[in-house]
């Protein structure tokens, strides 16, 4: 699904070069639970933004599904990212003038659902992450777990070939860590491929495979026996 | 040009601007309230002009007076202080000799300029009133309206001089009771019995003649006076396209050569030229309506502007949305014509509520003014106007936005998304 082969980043601040990812490689198959770890600094984000097509690589290749991701002009990475990705983010990011349907919809807005099928595929994932009774309340109404689970519902909605989750527990409690971990491994177990940032190892332990990155490169890449989170809910 | 046509693209729009209510109508107020300017100032402009062309419809617009007084120069053997005397035989030479006249109606007075008013009876009743010897030319230049069942002075009466009078509303009111009908009534005017033939309203507006002044055939006038070929005054109307201060330069330079005057001597005949006083007034009017264009389009600029300025500001604020909306797979053209349109929304729907109030400010002043003794009638803007202040709007709406809208663009989702 994805294949990374040999990418470098490295950002300019002022005269200095600050050479983030050094040579990564790579590669994702449908169905996988990847964990990304590593300290701050180690370029982990970087790597996701790099796979989300929101930042652009310098060296290397990048294949996602077959198709080589190089060269993109903002219209076509838009197209892509609406076509290929779900983000969920450490913030949420939910737009908060719209309710919690409007959010799930807007992904389809963008690939020219019409407005009554749009609707109905957003009460259908929002049904999914269990927030079918919340579809008309507005972000701000509703609470961290749920506001995330909200953004999940919008990352699938696209039905994307694979999601890209920026530290989705980042901003929340273990408790509804575990719950929205518990909904991101039922939503993988229907087959979905799932890449998720984290420096959590316990968010970590609950994925099937773990790649840890350090001052850009990785310094390990194993398969874990997964932990379901729904033990602890 | 597609999207323009999709409800999609219109619902996601309407969605922003209506859940952001403080900021629509903040951004809303700027142009809503310069279309209501120019519409109410440009309205009440055309409501004065049209005043004034109600004010001065009962009289000849390019008119003019003249008068003979006594010269200040001796010429051709004469001393100076001659005293002037205006003759029939003037008309005529000054017909034959100036194109630009449409009508000349010469017209000798008494009663006005300091000589004595007429002696008026009625059985009991008596009144001193101004009487004027008029040619039937005379209601071309100014519009005499008559009561039902009067008349004025016909070609008729002054072929045979017949001894009919014309008289004023008001001079009606003082010599005859209420509800007599004073035609085919007689009046002693002086030692001579005149019958009535017609009672000359008020004029609303400008007039040349007071409610108390009354009308005989000029033939019968000179009959009664023995004035002989003498005319007080002539009163002069040149064709709506002349130019009414060159025409009466004309008529004086004539008069003073028929009359050998001192071609210099300013003295020897007076005029007054109404036709110039239109035109400064009419040209105040036009002065009005321009600035008012002016007015109501540089402050419907300043709306636009300020529209333009708030969703700069609004697009900062929206920095994230616009980074998500990103994300989630709008291409830049999207987000661009997305604050494109919103701001052209935002400037129609300002436009539109503007113009209502406007017309409703200027109904309301209509009703108001309707009985008021004020040269204001019927304010109205044309159609062509407000649709044309529209379009300009609406262009300047979509040009204004271009700038938040590329603002918008040139942010990079992964900056937008950031945390700070």
């Amino acid at each position: 699904m994805i294949e990374i082969k040999d990418l470098h980043k490295s950002y300019k601040m002022g005269s200095n070069s600050l050479h983030v990812l050094k040579g990564i490689n790579f590669s994702v198959k449908e169905g996988e639970l990847v964990a990304i770890m590593g300290s701050s600094g180690s370029g982990k984000s970087t790597l996701l933004n790099i796979l989300g097509m929101l930042d652009e690589l310098d060296e290397g290749s990048y294949t996602l599904d077959g198709v080589p991701i190089k060269n993109l002009n903002e219209t076509k990475a838009a197209q892509y990212r609406n076509k290929f990705l779900g983000f969920v983010f450490q913030s949420f990011n939910l737009i908060n003038y719209k309710s919690a349907m409007e959010n799930v919809a807007l992904p389809l807005y963008y690939q020219k659902v019409g407005r009554k099928e749009r609707q109905e595929k957003a009460l259908k994932y929002l049904e999914q992450v269990g927030l079918k009774e919340w579809a008309t309340h507005l972000p701000n109404e509703l609470s961290g777990g749920q506001k995330q689970r909200v953004a999940i519902a919008r990352a699938m909605a696209a039905e994307p070939k694979v999601l890209l989750a920026d530290e989705p527990t980042g901003a929340l409690d273990s408790k509804t860590s575990y719950e929205v971990m518990d909904l991101i491994q039922k939503i993988n177990d229907q087959g979905n491929t799932i890449l998720l940032v984290t420096h959590e190892p316990d968010i970590a332990d609950m994925c099937k495979r773990i790649v840890h990155l350090k001052d850009g490169v990785i310094i390990e890449d194993k398969k874990v026996e997964q932990v379901r989170a729904s033990q602890y809910v | 040009m597609k999207f323009l046509f999709d409800s999609n693209t219109w619902q996601e729009i309407f969605g922003s601007i209506s859940k952001n209510k403080t900021r629509t109508i903040i951004t809303v107020i700027g142009v809503l309230w310069g279309i209501f300017i120019y519409v109410a100032l440009s309205g009440a402009a055309k409501g004065l002009d049209n005043g004034f062309d109600k004010a001065f419809k009962t009289v000849a617009m390019n008119s003019m007076f003249v008068w003979a007084q006594n010269t200040s120069m001796p010429y051709d053997g004469f001393k100076t202080g001659r005293s002037m005397q205006l003759k029939l035989g003037d008309v005529e030479t000054l017909e034959n000799r100036i194109p630009e006249i449409q009508y000349i109606a010469p017209r000798i007075t008494q009663g006005q300029f300091g000589s004595r008013p007429v002696y008026t009876v009625r059985g009991q009743k008596s009144g001193s009133y101004t009487l004027n010897g008029d040619y039937p030319i005379y209601t071309k230049i100014s519009t005499k309206k008559i009561f039902d069942g009067g008349r004025f002075i016909n070609q008729e009466d002054m072929d045979q001089a017949r001894k009919v009078i014309v008289i004023g509303e008001r001079i009606q009111q003082e010599l005859y009771k209420k509800g007599e009908d004073p035609v085919g009534s007689y009046v002693r005017v002086g030692n001579v019995y005149f019958q009535v033939i017609g009672v000359h309203k008020l004029a609303q507006g400008v007039s040349f003649d007071s409610d108390s002044a009354m009308f005989i055939p000029f033939s019968t006038y000179r009959k009664l006076y023995n004035s002989g070929d003498n005319v007080g005054y002539l009163c002069i109307a040149a064709y709506d396209d002349a130019d009414v201060v060159q025409v009466e330069k004309d008529i004086k330079a004539i008069l003073k050569s028929t009359h050998r005057v001192n071609p210099k001597d300013e003295r020897a005949f007076g005029s007054f030229n109404l036709g110039e006083r239109f035109g400064e007034i009419m040209g105040f009017a036009d002065g009005l309506t321009f600035m008012s264009l002016v007015v109501g389009i540089a402050t419907i600029l300043a709306g636009v502007i300020g529209i333009g300025n708030i969703l700069l500001i609004s697009v900062k604020e929206r920095t994230k949305e616009l980074g998500v909306r990103r994300a989630l797979g709008a291409t830049p053209s999207e987000v661009r014509n997305q604050i494109i349109l919103e701001s052209v929304f935002l400037t129609l729907i300002a436009g539109v509520v503007g113009i209502i109030l406007g017309a409703g400010l200027l109904s309301g002043l209509n009703a108001f003014t309707k009985d008021a003794d004020f040269p204001y009638a019927n304010p109205t803007v044309p159609i062509p106007y407000v649709l044309g202040a529209l379009t300009i709007m609406v262009i300047l709406g979509t040009l204004i936005g271009l700038i938040p809208a590329q603002r918008a663009v040139s942010i990079k989702p992964i900056d937008a998304l950031r945390e700070e």
